[in-house]
Formats: structure tokens, C-alpha cells, sequence
């Protein structure tokens, strides 16, 4: 047997629910010390799949393969499986204190009463709470981030070789919020353990993760680092969920010298050639509003494609300014450009002004179809 | 504890298995011990009277057909009517008590406590106390004659206005108690509304306060009829032979008249009363939404 | 407080009378289970004779001890029982729910008399001779709802997480019931006891058709005491009667209210 490559591998997984399908079919490999995320819209299954994972649900009978670190462990219990979770609402035993509520795996593994204090306090330094003040207290006198930290502990007290977490950080302010990100990150890095993450936040995906899947309607819709996921989208949702996009879309006329030429309603423009981009077919772009150029005066624009617009609004968003442009033929497209300091030099455009839209073909993603 | 483990696998291996496993014992005992009987009953009812009493295994309706028979329409009338009237009183007497308790802020536990005491204090010990009062030498007729307002015993006891006082007295807190349950829930800002609207105490009562309660009275006039239908010691200690009602008819049969088909056939007539008033209940509770039990 | 909360004049003398109505001729068995009478309802001075005579009565003492035997003996059963139905439909995806939970409400539902009588044909039909384990069967039978019902509302209000983290932890099933769903619960189970001790302690109509010749439980004495309407000793049992009754509800009451940590 040679030795496994996966901390977590799902092959063709099912799970349904009478006649609901939560999870349809979906394959996926995570790999030893990985921050791995599970991203999409509530009800699209992610959590079900965590739950898998965990232990709590098995796949349908014949819908596929759950194993951890090379083991198939379909139907093994969740206290079989070795592993550390963090739940959405920290799932703290009300009646024992912090360092019982910690100290809880190691004696459910017969770890030796004189080892286990000193692993406690070793997991409480690790998630930065106090041993002397926090330990003999009960968790309903914490706070949220306390508890926070305290699961944190309890989960990673016993060593896991992956820890799940299902949306841990919901219920904290923003600023602890962001704070906790990047403790959990620093500790993915140092412990080298792999965390399997379950979110609705996109952004919080993006600043956390290794690998990304994000996942839609019981489904995954793309896996991939959050470079690739933000800037290579493969289809219309995740082109959406991430972050925004616009969208283009026309008919391909030419192919030629690895690009396509595609005819829109307002003009052409072209795109590298696709695997399977046929002639005579229609095409699905999508295009993030930051990669959309326009002219500033008379300086040249970088950009090998354009489009003919309108000007609709200008949007003052701070940092950016989103201009809203309206395209010949009907759709809108949305231009983010950095905003320079509208009151020392003020943007050139108005409402109404008529402009062209630049861009690299390069920046354009090709997209699938949604599956149904 | 490898063998324990062992067996949660296999049970776990179903989500199915795994929930009947838990629930299988109890139903096998509810199954065996409340099911079965009550099947048995509704058989021996179609069965004949054996000679010395047993049943015979032979099939007849003749037992229903009794039921046609003026004597055991009365019964069945009566008991009917006294259970009617027994629960509209607790109604109309019961619903203030709920609203005070609704609205009685730091008093609230206390009254409510003092609701509970009567309802699951032994029932047998409540009829006592009505005895102890009504009976010919009872209190209320020490008293009355004491102070000379009247110069013999009223006869209190063995009347059909006993029977429904003690069904009143035995069954009010189960009126309360509903009504209180939905009555708690009244979001008070709806009645600030309604005020604000113009509406007037009575139409605030009748548009917002008796609609909303709905699900409590529906309750609370179910968990005191079919009791009320089946009630068995109030007649007996409160009414005397004279006020039969079906209940007693039930054990009547099955002791002294010894004819016990009938006895489960007039059990069974009593149970198909509480079916047809369950299933009003459900019936009326899932038409009106957010509500019942 | 709006004007729409504050509680009408009538409405309070109504209550007031109700509650007088409730109370009132309990009060009364109380107060004159001390009277130093044995046949008027006239104040004649302060005894605890009628106590004393308990005491003296054989067959009260004897019938308090199978009252007791019998309510200890189908409590533990039905809190089991009705424990485990009510973790069954708590905790897992049944398709036969519904039906399931139909069947809880049935014991409920039926009247006493319709329970009573149908339990002794089964008894009579399988050759089962009546006495305090026909008893205690019955008692069960019908205690068994009113545990699940109680058990069921804790264990709803209750975070299912904590059995699912305790699970991740390496606890198995057995161990989490006991370490961590347990102490969450008992304050519902404990509840749910001392209703089906009540109940069974308090059951007449069930026991008398169950019971065999010479298995009486103390309802039946009382019962007997009542039908023969002799002496004030009724008014000393019931006043008891009385008392444990309001304990063990006073102490139910406090479990169910008392805010457990979650």
C-alpha cells in the first residue's frame, strides 16, 4: 500500500434526503496541511459534506467513497476517526469548566491523568488564553471570543491530523473577526495540520485558504487556489459569488492564431482560443470590473479589445470608483478604477458621456454552464 | 466496551436503524401493553356473553344494537350533555383566570403553581372534599343551618348538579392552563395597535384577544371534554346510581351485570366520542396555523 | 403598562372566585382532619387522633407500602421507556414519526376506565394473575406519555452540538449519554419522574380494575374509607395525600424552571 497523498479525498459522494439531494455527486482531494475551504451560498451542501467528513452522516448506499488519509471510513463513527471540530456554536460542555471541556478528548483516549494538565496548558497557550484565569471558570461566564478559543483548544488539545471547522467565526464582531483569521491561519502554518473550512464569506475564503471549492445547488462548481478561483472563474456562479463580475456574451465568427473573434451587439472583440470553442457557437465571458480600462485624457489605454459605451453613474466608493457604463445592444458593464482623489483631480467622465472600454483578452475567462 | 462499539457500528449503519433501535423498546411495550387490549376490546365487543359471564366465540352485533334501547340513549345523552356543559362552564370561567395569569407579572409562578397543585392532586381525595362539603351533613349544610337559613338538609349530593360541579371543579385547570399557554404569547403591542386604531375593549377582545387565543381554548376544551366523556368516579361518588353515566356503565358491566361485551361495547362507544372530538381538534388546528398543543 | 394589560375589576373577583372554588374544599379537608370530632362538621378543638388511627391501620400501612413499591417500581421503568422514545424521536429522521407520535398521545387521550378495562381482558385473556406486577404494568402503560412529553421539551431546547462535539472527542454513544446528554437532561428527567410517580401514586380507577384480591394500593383503602363514609381519618389520609402531592409538584416545578447554562 503505498503511502497516501490525500488528508481528505471524496470520490463521486452522494447524500440524499428523501427526495432531496444534498449532495449530488462531487469529487474532490485535499492534501496533508492544506487550509482547504468549502465555500458557497447556505443550502448548496457544504455543510453536509463537513458532516461527512465528521462522521455525522454517511454517504447514500453505492453514492461514493469518503477516506482520510487513504482509509475508507464510509461507515466509520465519528469517534473512530480521529479528528478535531470546531462548531458554529462552539458546542462548549455548559457543566464542565474550560480545562475539563479541553482536557475532555484526552480522556476519552486514556491519556494519563498526570500528562493531561500539562497538555491543556499547552493548548491554552496555543490559542493565547490564560490557564490560571480561564481554567476553572464554566463557559456561560465567557465571552464569545473566549469560547471561541476554548473550542479551538479542546479541538486541537488531542493532536487531530485534520481539524474541521463549520463557520466558527459567525457569531464575533468584525474586528475579532479578522483577528481570528489570521490566528487560524498562523496556526494551519504551524501545526501543520489540515483544516477543512466551511463558509458563506467569500472574502474570509479568500484571505484564509490554500484551495478553495466552492460549491452551489449540492454541487462543486470550481476547486482552486483563490488566485484561480477570483481570477479565472469557470462558471457564471462562481463568477458572481466571488467577488463581482461582468458578463459578455456573442457569437464566435473567427479562429485564428489562438485567439477567437467573437461578434457582440456592439462590436467584436477576441478571446484565446478555448479548449472546444467552435465556430458558429455562442460564447460566455466573464470579466472582473478592475480589468475594464478607460481612457484618462489623452494617454494611451493598455489594451488589445474595446467596446463602444455610454456612461450611466459614477459610483464613490472610496478606495474605487465603480463607472457604470451601458453597452450598445442592450447590458451594462461595470469599470472599477482606483480613485485618485476626486477632489484634487476629479474624474473626467459624466453621465452620459460617450467613452470606449479597453481591456487585455488575456483578462477575459471563458465559461461553462452552470450544471443543473 | 469493543463489543459496545461493535454494536453502535452496525446499528449506525442505517440513520433508520440507528432511531428504531432507541424507539423499539418503548413501542413494543405500548404495542403489547395499550394497543393489543384496546384491539382485544373492540373484538370481544362483537362477541357474545357467555353463560356464566366469560365471552362466547360466537359473532354478534346484538351489543351495539343495545344502544337503540331508550335506557342507554339516556345514558348516553346525559353523559353527552353533562360533559358539554361541564367544559363550556370551564370555559367561560376558566378563560378570566388565564387572562389574569397572563397579565399577572411577578405573581405569575405563584398562580400558576396554585393551578397545577389541583391537577395532580389525587383526584379520589378532590371528590372526598366535595363529599365532605355537600353530603347531607356536610359543611355547607352545617353552616346553612347553623345560621338558620334553611331548616333541613339540602340534598347537594346524588344530583346531577353535583356530578357537574365536581366535573367542573376536576377538570378546570385543564382549561386554564391552554388558554394561559396562548394568552402569554399575545404580543401586547398588537393590542396598542388595535387601540391606537380606535378599537374598543370589546372589539379589541373579539378581533384580536379570542382569535389569537384560539389554539388554546381548542386545547383546552379537548383536555376537558374527552375526560369529562370518560369520567368514571364523579358519577360514581358525586352521582350516586341514579346519574349514570357511560363510564360507569363500562365498569358496571364488567363487575356486578357481568355481561362484558357489552361493557366493551359501550367502551368502545365512548372512545369513538374522544376519536371524533380528537380529530375535530387536529382538523380545526391545522386550518388555523401557529397553534395547538 | 398599557391600559390594554391592566386586568379588569371583574376579572379579578372571577379569578378570585374560581380560585377559592379550587382551593376552598381541600382547605377544608385539611382544617377538619384536625377536628377533635368524630361525626359533625362542627369545630369541637384541635387532635391529631385522627393521625394517630393511621397509624393503627394495618391495612393503610400495607397499602401504603405497595403504593409506594408500585410507584418506585413503574417509575424507573417509564422513565426509562419514555426516556429512550423520546431520545429516539429527538435526535433521528424517522419516516414512521408521525405514526410514533400518535401513539404517545393515545395514553392520553383514552379514557381511564376504557385503560383499565382493556388491560384486565388482556390479563384474563393470557392467563396473567392479577396482583402488584399487573399493577405496575398498567402504571407504566399510561406514565410512559407523560415522561416522553417532558423529556422530549428539554431535549429540544437542548444544543444537539454538544453530543455531536462530545462524539468528535472520541466519547461513543453510551459515554456521551451519560456525560454529557444527562446532565443536560436531568432536570426533565427528574421532572418527568416525579409526574409518573404522582400519577401512579394517585391512580384509582386503573389499579382497581388491575389489582387482584388483597393487592390493594392506598387509593383503593381510601377508596373503601369514603364509599363507607365513617370517620375524619379520610380527611388525615388526604390531607397526606395532599402534602406529598404539592412536594414532589413544587419540586418538579423548580427543576423545569430552574434556567440550566446552554
Amino acid at each position: 500500500m503505498s503511502t497516501p497523498s490525500f488528508a481528505v479525498e471524496f470520490t463521486r459522494v452522494r447524500k440524499t434526503y428523501g427526495s432531496r439531494a444534498a449532495v449530488k455527486d462531487i469529487s474532490f482531494s485535499i492534501r496533508p496541511g492544506e487550509f482547504f475551504s468549502l465555500l458557497g451560498p447556505s443550502g448548496c451542501g457544504k455543510s453536509t459534506t463537513l458532516r461527512m467528513i465528521a462522521g455525522f452522516e454517511q454517504p447514500d448506499e453505492g453514492g461514493g467513497e469518503v477516506r482520510l488519509n487513504g482509509k475508507l471510513v464510509n461507515h466509520l463513527r465519528p469517534y473512530e476517526r480521529d479528528l478535531g471540530m470546531v462548531f458554529q456554536s462552539y458546542a462548549l460542555f455548559p457543566h464542565l469548566t474550560v480545562a475539563r471541556n479541553i482536557a475532555f478528548g484526552l480522556e476519552q483516549r486514556g491519556v494519563p491523568r498526570a500528562q493531561i494538565g500539562d497538555r491543556v496548558k499547552k493548548a491554552m497557550d496555543l490559542v493565547q488564553l490564560d490557564g490560571t484565569t480561564f481554567g476553572d471558570r464554566l463557559p456561560p461566564a465567557l465571552s464569545g471570543g473566549q469560547r471561541q478559543r476554548v473550542a479551538l483548544a479542546r479541538a486541537l488539545v488531542v493532536e487531530p491530523p485534520i481539524l474541521l471547522l463549520d463557520e466558527p467565526l459567525g457569531a464575533l464582531d468584525l474586528k475579532l473577526r479578522k483577528q481570528m483569521q489570521q490566528e487560524l491561519k498562523e496556526l494551519n502554518k504551524r501545526l501543520g495540520i489540515t483544516f477543512v473550512y466551511v463558509t458563506h464569506d467569500q472574502e474570509e475564503a479568500l484571505t484564509m485558504s490554500d484551495r478553495i471549492a466552492v460549491m452551489a445547488d449540492a454541487r462543486i462548481a470550481q476547486v482552486g487556489s483563490p488566485a484561480e478561483i477570483y481570477e479565472r472563474p469557470r462558471t457564471p456562479f462562481v463568477a458572481r459569488f466571488i467577488g463581482e463580475s461582468n458578463f459578455l456574451e456573442g457569437d464566435i465568427v473567427a479562429d485564428a492564431g489562438g485567439r477567437l473573434t467573437v461578434r457582440h451587439p456592439a462590436g467584436t472583440f477576441t478571446v484565446p482560443t478555448p479548449p472546444g470553442g467552435v465556430v458558429g457557437t455562442r460564447i460566455h465571458v466573464a470579466l472582473r470590473p478592475e480589468r475594464l480600462l478607460l481612457p484618462d485624457g489623452d494617454a494611451a489605454v493598455e489594451g488589445d479589445n474595446s467596446l463602444p459605451a455610454t456612461i450611466s453613474h459614477v459610483i464613490y466608493r472610496g478606495e474605487m470608483l465603480h463607472v457604470r457604463v451601458a453597452v450598445a445592444g442592450g447590458g451594462e458593464l461595470v469599470v472599477a478604477t482606483r480613485n485618485e482623489g476626486q477632489l484634487r483631480r476629479p474624474m473626467a467622465y459624466k453621465p452620459g458621456d460617450a467613452v470606449r472600454v479597453w481591456w487585455h483578452a488575456e483578462d477575459v475567462q471563458v465559461l461553462e454552464a452552470d450544471p443543473t | 466496551m469493543r463489543v459496545r462499539r461493535s454494536i453502535f457500528r452496525v446499528i449506525n449503519r442505517r440513520e433508520s436503524w440507528a432511531g428504531w433501535s432507541q424507539v423499539a423498546p418503548t413501542l413494543l411495550f405500548l404495542v403489547v401493553f395499550f394497543i393489543v387490549p384496546l384491539a382485544m376490546m373492540f373484538g370481544s365487543s362483537w362477541m357474545a356473553r357467555g353463560t356464566y359471564g366469560g365471552i362466547e366465540w360466537r359473532f354478534t352485533a346484538e351489543h351495539y344494537v343495545r344502544f337503540a334501547d331508550p335506557l342507554y340513549l339516556s345514558i348516553l345523552a346525559r353523559t353527552l350533555a353533562w360533559s358539554l356543559g361541564a367544559t363550556l362552564f370551564c370555559l367561560l370561567v376558566g378563560y378570566p383566570v388565564a387572562w389574569t395569569l397572563a397579565n399577572a407579572g411577578r405573581w405569575k409562578n405563584v398562580l400558576v403553581f396554585l393551578v397545577i397543585v389541583p391537577l395532580w392532586t389525587s383526584y379520589l381525595v378532590r371528590t372526598f372534599a366535595m363529599i365532605f362539603l355537600m353530603r347531607d351533613s356536610g359543611l355547607i349544610n352545617t353552616l346553612l343551618l347553623k345560621t338558620g337559613l334553611i331548616q333541613e338538609p339540602l340534598e347537594l349530593l346524588y344530583t346531577p348538579g353535583a356530578v357537574m360541579a365536581g366535573l367542573v371543579y376536576g377538570f378546570l385547570p385543564f382549561m386554564v392552563l391552554p388558554i394561559y399557554t396562548s394568552l402569554e404569547k399575545l404580543d401586547p403591542t398588537l393590542l396598542e395597535a388595535a387601540e391606537v386604531l380606535g378599537a374598543r375593549p370589546a372589539a379589541r377582545f373579539w378581533k384580536v384577544i379570542w382569535p389569537l387565543s384560539l389554539p388554546g381554548v381548542a386545547a383546552g376544551s379537548l383536555l376537558t371534554f374527552i375526560p369529562a366523556l370518560g369520567s368514571y368516579l364523579t358519577s360514581d361518588l358525586l352521582g350516586g346510581a341514579k346519574q349514570m353515566m357511560i363510564g360507569n356503565l363500562v365498569q358496571n358491566q364488567f363487575t356486578t351485570a357481568r355481561n362484558w361485551p357489552f361493557g366493551a361495547a359501550a367502551s368502545f362507544v365512548v372512545m369513538s366520542g374522544v376519536l371524533v372530538a380528537v380529530t375535530l381538534y387536529l382538523r380545526m388546528r391545522d386550518k388555523a396555523p401557529g397553534g395547538g398543543l | 403598562m398599557t391600559t390594554t394589560r391592566r386586568l379588569p375589576a371583574w376579572i379579578i373577583a372571577v379569578t378570585g372566585m374560581v380560585y377559592f372554588f379550587l382551593h376552598a374544599p381541600m382547605l377544608v379537608l385539611v382544617i377538619f382532619s384536625f377536628n377533635d370530632s368524630k361525626f359533625s362538621t362542627e369545630w369541637s378543638g384541635f387532635t391529631l387522633h385522627w393521625y394517630t388511627r393511621l397509624l393503627e391501620r394495618d391495612d393503610i400501612l400495607v397499602a401504603l407500602q405497595r403504593s409506594l413499591l408500585v410507584g418506585g417500581a413503574s417509575t424507573v421503568i417509564s422513565t426509562v421507556l419514555g426516556t429512550l422514545l423520546a431520545m429516539g424521536l429527538a435526535r433521528h429522521r424517522l419516516t414512521a414519526r408521525t405514526v410514533l407520535e400518535g401513539l404517545v398521545y393515545v395514553p392520553v387521550v383514552t379514557p381511564e376506565i376504557v385503560c383499565g378495562i382493556s388491560l384486565l381482558l388482556l390479563f384474563v385473556a393470557m392467563g396473567i394473575p392479577l396482583g402488584t406486577g399487573t399493577i405496575i404494568l398498567a402504571h407504566v402503560a399510561f406514565n410512559i406519555s407523560y415522561v416522553t412529553v417532558v423529556v422530549r421539551a428539554r431535549l429540544e431546547g437542548m444544543d444537539q452540538s454538544l453530543e455531536e462535539a462530545a462524539m468528535i472527542l472520541g466519547a461513543d454513544e453510551w459515554t456521551t449519554f451519560w456525560r454529557v446528554t444527562v446532565p443536560q437532561l436531568w432536570p426533565g428527567i427528574l421532572s418527568g419522574a416525579l409526574l409518573a410517580f404522582t400519577m401512579s401514586f394517585d391512580d384509582f380507577v386503573i389499579t382497581s380494575l388491575v389489582s387482584g384480591p388483597g393487592t390493594a394500593t392506598l387509593p383503593i383503602v381510601v377508596y373503601g374509607m369514603v364509599r363507607k363514609n365513617i370517620e375524619p381519618s379520610i380527611n388525615a389520609i388526604s390531607t397526606i395525600v395532599l402534602v406529598v402531592t404539592t412536594t414532589l409538584i413544587y419540586v418538579s416545578d423548580r427543576l423545569t424552571r430552574s434556567p440550566k447554562p446552554s
